[in-house]
């Protein structure tokens, strides 16, 4: 009984260090872009200015809006290729080339980020030798976001096919749906929650990547995390700051709103279950 | 019969759009990339591997690239220090995650979903910023480095060679080494977490029965069973390791090697693409072995789920 009682203070110890471990950082960043000293280690005092100044940044603001178009176009092709990546894995078990297939797929969660930019890079300039396009900017950061991206929402949605009862859609195919009507019908409606996470997840690394875009960025495409990385190369800077304190915020506000709506449908399925037993 | 080819064709472009897209933009650049390794360059292009001449067909391949990396002692070095600073974090990530996942994974059930968003969130949170938040913890004054210098444990971290001075933390296999642990550590909480949360805790029960004490059962059953988690978080963490350019540019030093910094020297200081090819290609040789281990561990792991 002994044992047990130290197992569950040492666990949970353990447990509140590593939280703080993986919290510590953020908090810090939150905490220091209030401060007044342009010196980021030494508090000053309570100040907003880095967050005004941020608004004049002329820099940050294009890099953000370019970012934020590019996650767009990546969350939403990652899903179409996710998904089909997904399905193909699930559905057809045997077909010409799977394992090459299914080793592509999930290597570029693991690839080093640096081989996969030099790689792409190097064919989009062979390609562009030989038809003079496509010029480095904003589309070819995309096709290596999309690389990225697909790996993940394969994984994402993968997970999700496989846990799929297979007698829902082999019943819409004896009542007569084509196998068109039973994706659309029965398997995508059942699926819809993990294409959501997947166009989240692969959102945010589009937002967040360094790697990919400054190898395949041309001249005017800068994104947000270029401008942030080349800042921080070169020392602490409390504008940096200022945009982790809001990157914190917009993802607490999403996730407090994905739980609470998450909540909400968990309750009205059991409110469903609860009248469905009654009736 | 109409049924049956609408549902080939379909099938066949269901797997034909990812499968060319994969091979385009993933296999074809990784084959131009061995093939640059071995190019002769010439004043802006590369000279043609196979040229045909006087009616001549001459197959030029160059691999003094390659000659000069296994000569050259600086290349060498760094992919030791790389595989070793990757070998590091993962044991270190392998140290503090087990027990955090086992510690979750034993956890009252209802807090479980908390405890596991609790460990999703950063990932939603700039990777990018958070590593650059430990410039500030780290460097002179920071409340990390305070913390550390006050508890006297720079003198040990000295003396076993991870920072070159005591009271400076910034720049230092230390730096690096942590802002690898604090990136991947989810990556081997999460495999782990699943792993350990699926297990059956009858056997734990039946080992009591039998007279095991917890620490002989947790040995003999748990880590054993989890053996799965364990190979799959090690490698998600070891084989990025090896080629981050990220965290050693922001928090390594002068004396740090790693072998993604080399790479990206080479491409954007030097313009050596057929060098920076080859640096990658050999990048690529050795963590294959590690890749193919973690691909036939994440199928088993499929295969096992359903």
């Amino acid at each position: 009984m002994k044992a047990s009682r130290f197992n569950l203070w040492f666990g949970r110890a353990w447990l509140a260090l590593g939280y703080t471990f993986l919290f510590l950082p953020i908090v810090a960043l939150v905490v220091y872009s209030f401060n007044d000293s342009p010196l980021p280690n030494v508090w000053r005092g309570f100040t907003l200015k880095w967050y005004t100044s941020l608004l004049a940044d002329s820099e940050i603001i294009a890099g953000l809006w370019l970012s934020l178009k590019i996650a767009f176009l990546t969350a939403c092709g990652s899903v179409v290729l996710g998904t089909l990546a997904a399905f193909v894995l699930v559905k057809y078990k045997r077909f010409g080339g799977r394992t090459l297939f299914s080793g592509m797929v999930t290597a570029p969660l693991v690839m080093p980020e640096v081989v996969v930019g030099l790689s792409l890079l190097l064919m989009l300039v062979s390609v562009q030798r030989m038809l003079g396009f496509p010029e480095r900017g904003m589309m070819t950061i995309w096709l290596g976001h999309l690389l990225l991206g697909m790996a993940y929402a394969t994984v994402v949605v993968q997970s999700r096919l496989q846990d799929l009862n297979p007698q829902l859609e082999e019943a819409a195919m004896d009542l007569g749906a084509r196998p068109q009507q039973v994706f659309w019908l029965v398997t995508l409606p059942m699926i819809a929650q993990s294409l959501a996470s997947a166009w989240l997840l692969t959102f945010t690394i589009s937002l967040d990547d360094v790697v990919l875009s400054n190898f395949l960025s041309g001249p005017g495409a800068t994104t947000m995390p270029l401008v942030i990385f080349s800042r921080a190369r070169l020392g602490l800077n409390p504008s940096v700051n200022a945009i982790a304190a809001i990157t914190v915020a917009v993802v607490a506000i999403g996730v407090l709103v994905a739980s609470y709506m998450i909540a909400r449908a968990e309750r009205q399925r059991t409110l469903d279950r609860a009248a469905a037993a009654r009736a | 019969m109409q049924r049956v080819i609408s549902l080939f064709t379909g099938r066949r472009l269901v797997i034909a759009a990812p499968y060319l897209f994969l091979l385009s933009f993933f296999l074809l650049p990784f084959l131009i990339v061995g093939k640059i390794s071995v190019s002769e360059m010439e004043a802006v292009a590369f000279k043609d591997l196979i040229t045909l001449s006087d009616g001549v067909l001459q197959l030029s391949l160059k691999f003094s690239n390659y000659v000069f990396l296994g000569q050259d002692s600086l290349y060498i070095k760094t992919y030791i220090s790389s595989l070793q600073y990757a070998a590091a974090t993962t044991v270190l990530c392998l140290f503090i995650g087990y027990p955090f996942a086992y510690f979750m994974a034993r956890a009252k059930s209802s807090v479980q979903p908390v405890l596991l968003m609790l460990v999703m969130l950063p990932f939603w949170t700039s990777f990018l910023l958070r590593v650059y938040a430990w410039k500030g913890l780290l460097s002179e004054g920071g409340f990390v480095a305070e913390l550390v210098i006050g508890l006297g444990l720079d003198q040990a971290l000295a003396a076993a060679g991870l920072i070159s001075s005591p009271g400076k933390l910034m720049n230092t296999p230390f730096s690096l080494v942590l802002g690898m642990t604090y990136t991947y550590l989810p990556f081997m909480i999460l495999p782990l977490y699943a792993n350990l949360a699926k297990m059956d805790l009858r056997l734990l029960e039946a080992a009591a029965d039998l007279g095991a004490s917890p620490w002989v059962a947790f040995w003999k059953i748990t880590v054993p069973l989890s053996k799965a988690g364990i190979i799959a978080g090690a490698m998600l963490v070891f084989i990025p390791c090896v080629g981050e350019y990220v965290i050693p540019e922001l928090l390594g030093g002068p004396e740090t090697l790693m072998i993604g910094r080399v790479i990206w020297d080479e491409f954007f200081s030097n313009n050596d693409w057929p060098m920076a090819s080859t640096v990658a290609v050999v990048m690529i040789l050795l963590i294959i072995v590690p890749l193919a281990v973690f691909n036939k561990y994440q199928a088993e792991a499929q295969e096992g789920a359903k």
